[in-house]
């Protein structure tokens, strides 16, 4: 335990030192966005990895971006207050959209519908709305006077972002941690494989499973706002809509759902494969990391349901075992 | 202890109970007999609050259980061992007795629960690492009973433990239930196995197609023509 700790610590040193050493701004950029987006599949695997699967996650996401974006144009309201606003709406939204979900007991494909549903109405009010949010040709906050870049969180230094990024995926670990060593996750588990039997051992059905989409929600919307104050620039294409929320399960999937870092995995393979792809090919290629998306996606699916991490994680740890006869040969069996 | 006053309950259209009443005493094990849909399991999930009565009253000693939701009626002191047993498969033996413990009056007693439940199945304390649903029938059951225990109820109620069990399992489960009311647990048990629930429960009532047709001590049913007839087949 203490030995993973210390691990922790050390990969955190090692992590922080990072823009203090390398300055390239391009390996810096990438990081960032890495550890953007993995904050925001981290935060849709929260729920995800209950069986709560959201497809409306880049809804939230682009509300956390464009609420930050119009308040400070509009109103000249801070993101220092107008990012916490995003999340609340998010939040609400989050909670409008659930409860009758959960009331109601809309599971599984049917919740997943209702998700989706409601990514792309948050995509349609973007684009509706064009004389407000630029619609479909995207959105820029202004640029703040010299000297106010802190007032309003504009930094041109890629090192700055580079370690506020660092710090956010920080805390989204930790959330992930703490829900993980919590009756929660008890609760939850237990929901995802029974809502009767939980609720007849006394589990808050309703309640537990808005808590967690609420967290969920929060998070996602903070990725969005930071995303729009990183780049300068939002288009509803890549922080909202029903091609966000896929990628986040695409992503999430891919490096493993069940896992901490497997959100994280999923960041770090599919944004270097959209820049190879975009790298080695240019224009040539466009929409090429979709297709290739696609195809790895069912192959996920059916052969590492748990993903890259999580199926590494099962080859270290089950050699370590001794077999225990009976039990080592029943395991897989439940499993299918 | 629980008290059920003419209730009237169903699916939507579909109306499964007519004006049923009937009441347990505390320390008493009581069975409730019936065939196949004679809404014996719509019963038990009425009295853990899973749906709610169209009509009439359920009361706890004294609570109103049908105003109550489901997770609060565990606190009341009823554990619910489902029908088909529900536990939860890919959760190992300890988590789902974990679960069973999940109300926070019951976390306190935690440790103490799981060595009784231990004590009751030795079996369960072997296999604790594995995962529920790789178990057989009748570990399973076992799993299920000891999962409701772990709440530390006043009243177990008991939906078709035999259901889908071998014939010595079914013994061994049946024995199992004369312990656990051995150490003062109230105990209502829905069965259709009427020649082994009438060997185990003080008092029984017969429902058939919604209604209650019969009512009487064990041996006054084990006795009487119509089951005798029609449901042990002497």
């Amino acid at each position: 335990m203490n030995r993973q700790l210390a691990g922790w610590i050390i990969a955190l040193i090692v992590l922080v030192a990072v823009p203090f050493v390398h300055r390239d701004p391009y390996h810096l950029h990438i990081m960032v966005l890495i550890l953007i987006w993995s904050f925001a599949y981290t935060s849709w695997s929260i729920m995800g990895r209950f069986g709560l699967v959201s497809l409306g996650h880049g809804g939230f996401m682009g509300i956390g971006a464009y609420v930050t974006a119009l308040l400070w144009n509009h109103l000249g309201i801070t993101p220092w207050i107008g990012i916490p606003l995003s999340m609340v709406t998010a939040g609400v939204l989050a909670l409008i959209v659930a409860y009758p979900c959960f009331r109601f007991r809309i599971t599984g494909h049917y919740f997943v519908l209702v998700t989706l549903a409601l990514s792309g109405i948050v995509l349609q009010v973007i684009t509706a709305t064009r004389d407000y949010t630029g619609g479909s040709l995207g959105y820029t906050p202004q640029r703040a006077p010299s000297g106010k870049g802190l007032l309003a969180l504009q930094f041109d230094d890629k090192a700055t972002w580079y370690l506020i990024a660092l710090a956010v995926w920080v805390v989204g670990l930790v959330v992930w941690r703490a829900i993980d060593r919590s009756m929660i996750r008890h609760a939850m588990e237990a929901i995802s494989e029974d809502e009767d039997a939980a609720a007849a051992a006394g589990v808050n059905v309703t309640a537990e499973k808005l808590k967690i989409t609420l967290i969920s929600a929060l998070m996602t919307a903070l990725a969005g706002a930071l995303y729009c104050q990183y780049q300068m620039f939002i288009s509803p294409d890549t922080v909202s809509g029903i091609a966000v929320s896929l990628q986040m399960v695409f992503a999430a999937i891919v490096g493993g759902v069940y896992v901490a870092l497997g959100p994280t995995v999923g960041a770090v393979i599919t944004i270097l494969l959209a820049e190879v792809l975009r790298i080695s090919f240019g224009t040539k290629a466009v929409g090429w990391d979709n297709l290739v998306y696609g195809v790895l996606l069912v192959l996920f699916i059916i052969f590492l349901p748990k993903g890259i991490l999580g199926s590494v994680i099962d080859l270290v740890k089950s050699p370590r075992k001794p077999p225990r006869g009976h039990e080592q040969q029943t395991v897989p069996v439940a499993r299918r | 202890m629980l008290e059920l006053k003419s209730i009237d309950a169903g699916y939507g259209s579909f109306q499964a109970l007519f004006d049923v009443s009937l009441d347990v005493k505390a320390g008493e094990a009581v069975g409730v007999i019936g065939p196949n849909g004679a809404g014996k399991t719509t019963l038990m999930r009425l009295i853990s609050g899973l749906i709610r009565p169209l009509k009439g009253r359920i009361a706890m000693e004294g609570t109103d259980v049908g105003a109550t939701p489901p997770h609060r009626i565990v606190s009341l002191g009823i554990a619910h061992v489902p029908e088909n047993r529900r536990l939860f498969p890919r959760l190992t033996v300890s988590d789902n007795l974990k679960m069973g413990a999940y109300m926070q009056g019951a976390r306190a007693k935690y440790a103490e629960r799981l060595e009784f439940v231990f004590d009751l199945f030795p079996r369960m304390k072997e296999r604790r690492n594995q995962m529920a649903g790789t178990m057989s029938g009748g570990e399973q059951q076992m799993c299920a009973i000891g999962r409701a225990l772990m709440s530390n109820p006043k009243l177990l109620l008991l939906d078709e433990p035999s259901a889908g069990l071998a014939p010595v399992v079914v013994q061994q489960v049946f024995e199992l239930v004369k312990r656990i009311r051995a150490s003062g647990l109230t105990v209502l048990i829905v069965e259709q196995n009427v020649q082994q629930v009438l060997r185990v429960v003080d008092r029984a009532y017969l429902l058939e197609a919604g209604s209650i047709r019969a009512a009487g001590t064990a041996a006054e049913l084990a006795a009487s023509d119509t089951i005798k007839q029609a449901y042990l087949g002497v």
